[in-house]
């Protein structure tokens, strides 16, 4: 895919990218012709599953790893030729906590804002401040390891931010956090946005790029395979769905002549009238008085579904509808569900 | 950037590098109370059986205190491993810092880390009846001689610490520089070893430090060298650790930068 000419003052901009990892023997093609833009002020998130290149995609563009095809600008600046001025302009918080565990978060920052320039004084100002912000103003002076994980990952970011960066990369950031802390973590990564900053980030729930980004890659195997607004690609997946439980076969096929008439049809997908047998499922805009007339329909046919569920599109109905694959093997599927996830 | 930001990075990560290493107390406590422990086992476990002519503390606290030093120097590899694999360097080299800022931070800390240490098996070693003949200059050289020998082990010890995957395969080189002053004119003089060791022991970087530090310290007893043979003896020490130092500095610089791309 061809993207638009980007703005000028983008804050990333990627053409036809390549990189070939491995050995000379066994050469691994990693990232294969990526093209992207982040305009300034702008969230890019970048969906892919495992091993599909958002890692190698951050590397390139925070100057640790050197890209051996096409164009990279950040902040107006190529990584390749001027590195010390692009890390001049990031911040980056990686997707393991990478500060020192046997110093207080506000001796991490505190060190981190030195070194990104800042004068004694204002290295702690800018770290007090950043600690109340996130939360962890009364774990400042507790050392790291003692931190839970989504302390961990807030002061990760914290860190990434110490030094005002005009464009801010998170690779992964609520990977492996529960619910409560992945909200959290989302709120902070909101106000960031809202104060102006470009951020770059990657995930693999579709939830998350839905909540944070105004633009949103799906990325796999080294390419970007489509690109658009959340509610563009969630309208390619076919959007959410109804899906009800019936206690007996007949009630199922009448609930579903009593839903047929439902004028859904605009939003894609069929009825499936055997499918899983006592199901019946239906796509929804998920807004109230859809789910109302559904359920008056269904009260009007006399049936009473004995569940009913509203799943949001996964990951996987994402590359199912856009790529013909899935993201996974299927027997991988279950086995890398989160237990958060199975819990919520 | 500038000699002014590099100062300031030195600065700040040897000030963080400080920090961690005050926070490892096992690392630190081990780095004192064994050169401490191995000075009274010889002294008094051993000593008494060895015939080096004269008061075994004497003969034996230069090279225990070189022992020390090349002890807690070798610690450093640990520390950077840590970093190449934990995170921080990687963190480092997405921010305006110099490259190898981190590396020199450690040998900073390690060589002022390594005065204390030394300062306190020197001081158990009086306590015990070392009673060192040394003139202020004389001093002044032993100290010098440390400091740089010490420099020269932690520099390998960085080179080690970037080249190694895992904390374990650095590990293994502490034990091996552990390992370098017993096969030296440490503990015995190099004449008492069998042929084929005392080649090696002779010709080992350990052994020419470890003479000219007694010979500084406590010249005029048996087995010290004095004048002429004082000087060559010093000369061939100090060359060591000069190439040693230069040439794992640059290996470290060099692979640093090729591990961290850019
Ligand atoms: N140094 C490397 N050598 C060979 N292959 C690599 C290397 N680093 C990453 N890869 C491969 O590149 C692919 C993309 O990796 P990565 O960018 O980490 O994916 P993601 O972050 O999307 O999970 C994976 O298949 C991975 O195995
Ligand atoms: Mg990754």
């Amino acid at each position: 895919m061809r993207p638009r000419k980007p703005p000028a003052d983008a804050a990333v901009v990627m053409a036809d990218v390549g990189v070939t990892l491995g050995t000379a023997r066994r050469p691994v093609p990693v990232l294969n012709g990526v093209d992207l833009v982040l305009p300034r002020g702008e969230v890019l998130a970048l969906l892919g599953p495992n091993g599909a290149g958002k890692t190698t995609t951050i590397r390139v563009l925070t100057t640790q790893l050197r890209h051996q095809r096409g164009q990279v600008t950040v902040a107006g600046v190529d990584p390749l030729r001027h590195p010390a001025r692009v890390r001049r302009h990031i911040g980056v918080a990686g997707q393991q906590v990478s500060l020192d565990k046997r110093q207080t978060g506000l001796e991490n920052l505190v060190m981190l804002g030195r070194l990104s320039g800042l004068g004694r004084r204002a290295a702690h100002d800018r770290a007090h401040g950043l600690l109340d912000e996130f939360d962890l103003g009364v774990a400042s002076e507790r050392l790291v390891e003692t931190y839970s994980g989504g302390m961990g990952r807030r002061l990760d970011l914290a860190a990434a931010l110490i030094g005002r960066p005009q464009v801010l990369f998170l690779d992964e950031p609520t990977t492996g956090l529960d619910p409560r802390s992945r909200t959290s973590l989302w709120e902070v990564i909101r106000r960031i946005v809202a104060e102006g900053s470009s951020v770059f980030l990657t995930t693999q729930y579709l939830e998350e790029a839905d909540q944070l980004a105004s633009r949103v890659a799906l990325v796999d195997g080294g390419r970007v395979v489509a690109e658009g607004t959340p509610v563009d690609l969630k309208r390619r997946v076919g959007q959410a769905r109804l899906e009800f439980t019936l206690a007996t076969g007949p009630d199922a096929v009448r609930a579903a002549e009593a839903l047929d008439v439902v004028p859904a049809a605009e939003l894609g997908t069929e009825i499936d009238r055997e499918g899983a047998g006592l199901t019946v499922t239906l796509p929804t805009d998920g807004s109230v008085s859809h789910v109302r007339w559904v359920l008056e329909r269904l009260e009007h046919s006399g049936v009473a579904p004995v569940s009913w569920a509203m799943p949001e599109p996964t990951l996987d109905d994402v590359f199912l509808s856009l790529t013909g694959h899935l993201a996974r093997p299927l027997d991988a599927v279950d086995a890398s569900a989160e237990p958060e996830e199975m819990a919520s | 950037m500038s000699a002014a930001t590099l100062t300031r990075d030195v600065g700040v990560l040897s000030g963080r590098s400080l920090r961690l290493s005050r926070r490892d107390l096992d690392a630190m406590l081990t780095a004192i109370v064994l050169p401490v422990v191995i000075l009274l086992m010889f002294t008094y476990v051993f000593g008494g059986a060895l015939e080096v002519g004269t008061d075994y503390v004497t003969y034996a606290t230069p090279g225990i205190i070189l022992l020390c030093a090349g002890f807690g120097a070798a610690n450093t590899a640990l520390a950077v491993e840590s970093d190449m694999s934990g995170g921080m360097v990687e963190r480092l080299r997405t921010m305006p810092v110099h490259a190898g800022a981190v590396l020199t931070g450690h040998v900073l800390v390690s060589l002022a880390k390594n005065l204390v240490t030394t300062a306190v098996v020197f001081g158990v070693a009086v306590a015990i009846g070392f009673r060192p003949t040394a003139s202020p200059l004389e001093w002044l050289a032993a100290i010098g001689l440390l400091l740089l020998f010490v420099h020269a082990i932690t520099w390998t010890a960085v080179f080690i610490g970037v080249i190694v995957r895992s904390p374990d395969a650095a590990s293994g080189f502490i034990f091996f520089v552990m390992f370098l002053p017993y096969v030296s004119s440490a503990f015995v003089p190099v004449y008492t070893l069998p042929n084929w060791l005392a080649g090696f022991a002779e010709h080992q970087p350990v052994t020419p430090l470890i003479e000219t530090v007694r010979g500084l310290l406590v010249g005029g007893t048996p087995g010290a060298p004095a004048g002429a043979d004082l000087t060559s003896t010093a000369l061939v020490a100090v060359a060591w650790c000069v190439v040693l130092a230069g040439v794992f500095a640059a290996a470290a610089m060099v692979t640093f930068r090729r591990r961290t791309a850019h």
